[in-house]
């Protein structure tokens, strides 16, 4: 059976046995006079039937397909013929593509060579093995485990327990999937960058002036030294992010200090979700809106006053992606001022102080800390934004402070190298892996520490 | 020393001006706020009215005459033949007929420009279809070529528009057309059917609709499920120790990852390691899964919290266990909160593009998916792939995808506050 029919076999044996195991309880109970004298409901009992006998054979078909496919492949690996044993490793995938393409019926075997189709019959021998050997384990194992469960079922059973604990358990996994994501992500950036660092230094890639990741593909090749320094990477990436702050954070700040303490009911109500709005947005909207729309109206502007605009400048980029993060940082001061207790607010006017004046002597102060922490929170959200920089920002390299120029960030550069087909065995692919380590590690120091500052501002007030 | 009623006169001195500074502070508050709605203004405008001319396509009328010798056809019942035959002559044909013959290639060429490759195609579908066309001949309305469609919809009333690449001889051929009615919009139906395409007149966001709609379903049944469980778990099970910390830690900072990095992840654990195959939508979802579920567990975690602890204790006096009370007592009630919480995290996960990008769901792809693993590409994608293009047609049917991308997600989000308002329980 294939692996589909195989789950919707377990399925309705999981069904089947949940009857048959309810029903056994219910005959035990009969003996002993009644269902109130079992330890479980008899829902218990058959679910405790059900899970016998469809969790070890899931268990194990998981492992083994998760396992199967390799050790396959190093079998076929191992069978071809002497001359195509000890090749490097980028001939043996293409080499092993070519047997799974035979196999699959793509190439017809004609035009393949001998050897090729000899060890993709022997795959195609291998892989019905292994399938027919899994269906009869696993068919083995659900018999097992629900005539197990059926024989051992006493009225003293402990089954809701049981079955409790396995549902546990289960809530247990889930929730865990958070530490796996994050150890997935730093795993996978870790250890392509490591590679990265043994053919480029860390400290060049760290200091470096340059970024210029063309590599040579052949050694004679002109033009393709490869110069992979980051620093102007990341010094575009702040300029359009600072620009970016210039715009969200006056704007943001001040819809947020009159919709909590000017604006009415009626105001409040239109304005806010209006505002939210821009929240929604996709950002490849930004990003066409940005490319098609700002960025020549930039231009427009900067050659009708004399100045000469990069048609991808920093500017148009960092204005959009400002006006993107209005909303963030608008709701959170909003939360942030919403929070002040009302008697601090009282005590100011109490004193004469007018409402502007209580707003920045008084509330502000105090709303402060939530207010830096949302504003570092949107600086993370900014240094990472992908799609409106890939669609209006540049891809050269340069290291300026010029909003007019065009610059590129991390992340294009990130999104530049892994589109497409890559080979994970050049300094270029994996260049990006080591810039998203860089990444992962500057937005994770600056939300933990925003996280924390928040935290504590808001426990001030609890 | 100053006595108190000169206090009073400083006081009094000093009001004008910081009255003054009271409104200007106003003024700055609703500037801020006319500012970020101007935003929502403008974008809107910009993209409907560079948008909502891709709804509607030209199509010209033509009199199709199904010469069999022209189109070398011998045997009607001959599917090779009816296959290979020359439908695009009988297009050209009927061009001529109808605008008179042109002599020279450059004046054929042009011609030929007027109508959509796809024209062909559609002779052929109908002729598939009714045999008995062969020989006879109907008036049709055809597709026309992009940019003779961007000049028409350019067309102003004084006769003036946007040529770009159409020639004289064409425009005075479009005159011809106009003056007989003979050429004009229709609704396009094209542009909701198709899938990608390189010319713009056939490029269509079916292929990547249903594309977002198979990867919205996987990330969907998988997050959903997977966000409960999780937030029951911290909620109402989790022991206070250093692992459930770490998981909450975990959370909350996922949460704040760009998105970027969750493509890297894909590729590099999902892609390369598991040997998942690129650009199909379960590799789309799984990476989508990941990214939401954040979203969803805090969204989740609100809904439980707010249900009262009275009905806990209820259910525990009258001797359910503690998975007893949690999944017939609370999970029912917080269940509207738990499902609003993800719409909302479907919204943002229909929005996403790039960690898409580096999962290989960028690829060019003409056929729509029918499957979990047929390659496909999203709608947000799709946006991306199409604003590259240089043809001037694309720009409008890049804003049309947006108008319908935007649709979506506004109906997603309205749908969502109104199960809130409808289902919210107080107290």
């Amino acid at each position: 059976m294939k692996t589909p029919s195989l789950l919707i076999f377990l399925v309705l044996a999981g069904v089947l046995f949940y009857y048959l195991g309810r029903q056994r309880s219910l005959v035990l109970a009969k003996g002993i006079g009644g269902t109130r004298h079992l330890n479980s409901l008899p829902f218990y009992y058959g679910v405790q039937s059900a899970l016998w006998c469809a969790l070890p054979a899931l268990l194990l078909m998981v492992l083994w397909l998760a396992f199967d496919e390799p050790i396959i492949s190093a079998l076929v690996a191992a069978g071809l013929p002497e001359n195509y044993q000890g090749i490097s490793s980028a001939e043996h995938d293409l080499l092993m593509s070519q047997i799974e393409n035979i196999a699959a019926g793509v190439l017809s075997p004609q035009s393949s060579e001998p050897a090729l189709v000899l060890a993709s019959e022997h795959l195609n021998r291998l892989k019905s093995i292994t399938q027919n050997i899994l269906t009869a384990v696993t068919l083995i194992l659900t018999s097992l485990g629900g005539a197990w469960a059926w024989w051992s079922m006493t009225p003293q059973q402990r089954a809701r327990n049981q079955v409790e604990w396995v549902f546990k358990a289960g809530l247990l996994l889930c929730a865990s999937l958070a530490i796996f994501t994050t150890l997935g992500i730093a795993l996978s950036v870790i250890f392509e960058s490591l590679r990265f660092f043994q053919a480029v230094p860390i400290t060049e890639f760290l200091f470096g002036l340059d970024w210029s990741p063309q590599t040579a593909i052949r050694a004679d090749q002109v033009g393709g030294s490869g110069a992979f320094g980051m620093v102007p990477l990341f010094t575009g990436t702040l300029l359009i992010s600072l620009i970016a702050m210039v715009v969200a954070v006056p704007a943001g700040l001040m819809s947020a200090i009159y919709l909590a303490e000017y604006a009415g009911p009626r105001l409040r109500g239109y304005a806010k979700p209006a505002l939210e709005i821009l929240a929604g947005i996709p950002t490849v909207v930004y990003g066409f809106f940005a490319a098609l729309t700002v960025a020549p109206f930039v231009r427009e502007v900067g050659t009708g006053v004399g100045l000469t605009v990069s048609s991808e400048s920093a500017l148009a980029a960092g204005l959009v992606m400002g006006i993107m993060i209005i909303p963030f940082i608008s709701s959170l001061a909003d939360d942030v001022i919403n929070a002040v207790p009302q008697t601090l607010r009282d005590g100011s006017l109490a004193l004469g102080a007018t409402h502007s004046e209580t707003v920045k002597k008084v509330i502000f102060p105090a709303a402060l800390p939530g207010i830096v922490g949302g504003v570092l929170l949107a600086v993370s959200r900014a240094i990472g934004e992908t799609m409106i920089v890939v669609m209006a920002a540049g891809m050269a390299a340069r290291l300026t402070a010029n909003p007019l120029d065009a610059v590129t960030t991390v992340t294009v550069q990130i999104a530049t190298l892994l589109v497409g087909d890559q080979e994970f065995d050049s300094p270029k692919t994996l260049s990006a892996f080591a810039l998203g380590l860089m990444l992962f590690l500057v937005t994770l120091l600056l939300n933990i520490v925003a996280l924390n500052v928040v935290k504590k501002y808001r426990e001030q007030y609890d | 020393m100053t006595e108190p009623n000169n206090n009073t006169a400083i006081i009094q001195r000093s009001l004008a001006r910081r009255y003054r500074a009271e409104k200007r502070f106003r003024l700055y508050g609703l500037l801020g706020i006319a500012f970020g709605l101007l935003c929502v203004v403008t974008l809107f405008y910009d993209i409907v009215s560079k948008g909502h001319g891709a709804f509607r396509q030209t199509y010209v009328k033509l009199e199709i005459n199904y010469d069999a010798e022209l189109l070398g056809i011998g045997d009607i019942s001959d599917a090779r033949q009816l296959a290979a035959a020359d439908y695009p002559a009988l297009v050209t044909q009927a061009l001529s007929q109808r605008l008179g013959s042109v002599s020279g290639r450059k004046a054929r060429r042009e011609l030929k420009r007027l109508m959509s490759d796809s024209a062909g195609y559609e002779l052929q579908s109908r002729l598939k279809a009714r045999p008995a066309l062969l020989g006879a001949s109907e008036s049709l309305w055809l597709l026309a070529d992009d940019d003779i469609d961007t000049y028409y919809k350019s067309l102003d009333a004084s006769g003036q528009g946007f040529t770009g690449r159409v020639t004289e001889r064409q425009q005075a051929w479009i005159k011809d057309l106009i003056a007989t009615d003979d050429i004009r919009l229709q609704f396009n139906w094209v542009f909701f059917r198709n899938g990608d395409s390189r010319e713009p007149e056939q490029a269509g966001i079916g292929g990547a609709a249903m594309g977002s709609l198979l990867t919205l379903l996987i990330t969907f049944f998988l997050s959903f499920p997977i966000g409960v469980a999780a937030a029951v778990y911290l909620e109402e099970f989790a022991p206070k120790n250093r692992w459930t910390d770490f998981i909450e830690v975990n959370i909350n900072n996922l949460a704040a990852v760009p998105s970027i990095i969750f493509g890297l992840l894909g590729l590099a654990i999902l892609i390369n390691f598991f040997h998942v195959p690129r650009s199909v939508p379960v590799i789309g979802g799984l990476v989508l899964t990941l990214m939401t579920l954040p979203t969803i567990i805090i969204s989740s975690r609100a809904a439980i919290k707010s249900v009262p602890p009275s009905i806990r204790e209820a259910a525990i006096g009258i001797g359910a266990s503690p998975m007893q009370v949690v999944l017939q007592h609370v999970l029912p009630l917080a269940m509207p909160g738990m499902l609003t919480g993800s719409i909302i995290g479907m919204a943002q996960a229909l929005g996403e593009t790039a960690p898409l990008l580096m999962i290989g769901m960028v690829a060019f792809i003409v056929d729509i998916p029918q499957g979990f693993t047929d390659p496909a590409t999203v709608l947000p994608v799709q946006i991306f792939l199409w604003s590259d293009s240089p043809e001037r047609a694309f720009v409008e049917k890049t804003s049309a995808a947006i108008m319908v991308l935007l649709t979506f997600l506004i109906s997603m989000n309205a749908l969502a506050v109104a199960m809130r308002r409808r289902l919210e329980r107080r107290w």
